[in-house]
């Protein structure tokens, strides 16, 4: 970088060593006042349009009867209070939490259990986290027609698996729980790398010494982890935590590939693993009932923030 | 070394193993033919069908899948020099600039960061109709030149990667700020950048629910494709698993040519947070 600036530099600019004359020192004088401005207006404008502008509005357009003719009537919170009423929803609200926790919990627990071997030394470490990794490469409605095959009735290598242990083979589809199992092995498989990654970075921070200082203690190797390596990367745990729940929340692509067929978006005939994601897509752009869709989306949005503060209070707590 | 180390290693391999089958399979299923997909034992080695399957794939009418290749390089490519563009200026800015309100509008981008963008999709969409971009490549592009979460990042690596003397140095040398911009600040985000840039190539690639909500299956980008096949033939795995590959071909590019990259982005990232 010092090259650029020493080659910039003509060397006549030596021959007039007083300041620059009134004219550039004005202009220079609004660069350094305005520049910033500048800098950062991009940035903010189509932001401003296309980011924070749609959030407020969402609101807005919840609180109409709203449909693909245009805006309607306004309706205050009836279209939470029907939201409340709608068994539809809470059953994709429930669906949604439940492979919440079967994508998260698994995920992190193997994850800490995969940083943990990765982080002592090894040969060939970046070919291991690379390894690791490689689930990211994929697009998920990739992985989703992987994995609806995998699971599929009849062709399915799930069931060809299970019946090596004498199971009978399982219709993944039909059921809450069986789909539920499904769509959460993507989710699972997809991550489990990528967080062991972040983990195994917070624990390269972790001072050698504590170890040692342990170890001289007589703590054991499961001592040592527990009593130091998971308090000391708790941020990384945290930061995991919040971003597998704000993405489990809106779980949109892996449920509708799993769906197959024209009715997907239903998440299966009874709705057995719609999440709530699906259902604000179905209901404002199949239904193009904009007013309702807008109050699923809000209602989306609450629970994220209800179960991040959850989060933040459970490992406060902990530590 | 330790005793424990040949079990280390066997975990680990297994566990890459898990993590490369499915990509694995995704290649045999896409090399064979219809009627031995189904077979137990599965068959696990590549076979000859891929030509074959490849040209069924771009001949599937309701996938347009061609179409849905290009459009997603358009709006990859553009989206990622785009968000790194805007991200390494308002970084910059953020930085190592002063001006009036700037810690208020650093905390407007800190605030909205992690609120998900499906929030906002129904008059996002409501905007489309209005600006008449419906169907079109626009839609996917322009609301997404800037992203809130690369400001941040390349405010954070400014502030550790360029030194305030190389600032003042070029000033001193009658530098406008723009062009120290471009002959300081960029050159010395260039690790940091190109993690934003990979990550918002592989983002924007993978994007799957606003294409669908706002693009129709004439004109889709290839996530899209992938759905239509899905829905219009998902009996025929041989074709969906065809286009899959063909779907991750870029992904793979990526991922091999900059692997460290991601590595050593995601590990930063973490030790911010």
């Amino acid at each position: 970088m010092a090259l650029h600036l020493t080659k910039s530099r003509p060397p006549t600019a030596d021959l007039h060593p007083e300041p620059a004359p009134p004219r550039g020192r004005l202009l220079s004088r609004i660069d350094t006042r305005w520049s910033p401005y500048l800098f950062i207006a991009p940035f903010f404008v189509i932001f401003a349009v296309f980011g924070i502008y749609p959030l407020v509005y969402t609101a807005w357009v919840s609180m109409h009867d709203w449909e693909i003719a245009g805006k309607g009537e306004f309706v205050g919170l009836a279209n939470y209070t029907a939201l409340f009423a709608d068994a539809d929803f809470w059953n994709a609200l429930v669906n949604t939490l439940g492979m919440l926790v079967l994508a998260t919990v698994p995920q992190l627990v193997i994850a800490l259990a995969l940083a943990a071997l990765l982080n002592q030394s090894l040969r060939g470490a970046t070919f291991l986290r690379m390894g690791v990794l490689i689930p990211i490469v994929t697009s998920v409605a990739a992985v989703g027609i992987v994995f609806s095959q995998i699971y599929d009735r009849d062709v399915g290598m799930a069931n060809g698996l299970i019946g090596l242990f004498g199971i009978e083979p399982i219709d993944w589809r039909a059921d809450k729980w069986s789909s539920w199992i499904a769509i959460s092995s993507m989710v699972n498989w997809r991550w489990t790398g990528y967080n062991a990654i972040i983990y195994l970075a917070a624990m390269q921070s972790i001072p050698r010494e504590l170890y040692e200082a342990a170890r001289i203690d007589g703590a054991g190797w499961l001592r040592q982890f527990r009593s130091i390596t998971v308090p000391m990367i708790r941020p990384a745990v945290i930061f995991t935590l919040i971003v597998s729940t704000i993405a489990g929340m809106q779980l949109f692509t892996e449920p509708l590939m799993f769906g197959q067929g024209a009715y997907a978006i239903s998440g299966g005939s009874l709705r057995q693993f719609q999440t709530v994601a699906m259902y604000m897509f179905e209901k404002a752009f199949r239904d193009f009932d904009y007013g309702y869709g807008s109050a699923v989306a809000w209602m989306i949005f609450l629970v994220i923030m209800l179960l991040t503060a959850v989060n933040f209070l459970i490992t406060r707590k902990r530590g | 070394m330790r005793r424990s180390q040949p079990l280390v290693y066997a975990t680990l391999l297994l566990a890459i193993a898990f993590s490369a089958f499915p990509l694995y399979w995704l290649f045999v299923v896409a090399t064979r033919s219809n009627d031995v997909v189904g077979d137990w034992p599965p068959p696990l080695l590549p076979g000859g069908n891929f030509g074959d399957n490849l040209g069924r794939l771009f001949d599937a009418d309701e996938a347009n899948f061609l179409t849905g290749m290009v459009n997603s390089a358009i709006a990859s490519v553009t989206v990622t020099v785009a968000v790194v563009f805007f991200s390494t200026l308002a970084g910059f800015a953020f930085a190592k600039l002063k001006f009036r309100g700037r810690g208020a509008l650093l905390f407007v981008i800190l605030a909205t960061m992690m609120i998900p963008v499906q929030m906002g999709i129904i008059p996002l969409y409501m905007i489309m109709v209005e600006l008449g971009w419906q169907n079109r490549l626009e839609a996917v592009i322009v609301p997404f030149l800037v992203s809130a979460f690369g400001v941040f990042l390349m405010r954070q690596y400014a502030e550790r990667a360029v030194p305030d003397e190389l600032i003042e140095a070029a000033r001193v040398d009658g530098a406008s700020t723009f062009r120290i911009y471009w002959t300081v600040v960029l050159p010395a985000l260039r690790p940091g950048a190109a993690v934003l840039g990979l990550f918002t190539f592989m983002g924007t690639w993978n994007e799957f629910l606003w294409p669908l909500a706002v693009l129709e299956a004439d004109n889709p980008t290839v996530q899209f494709s992938l759905s239509q096949l899905s829905t219009t033939y998902y009996t025929d795995y041989t074709l969906m698993f065809t286009g899959a590959l063909v779907a991750i071909v870029p992904l793979t590019f990526v991922f091999i040519a900059f692997g460290k990259q991601i590595i050593g982005g995601i590990m930063e990232g973490a030790v911010k947070a």
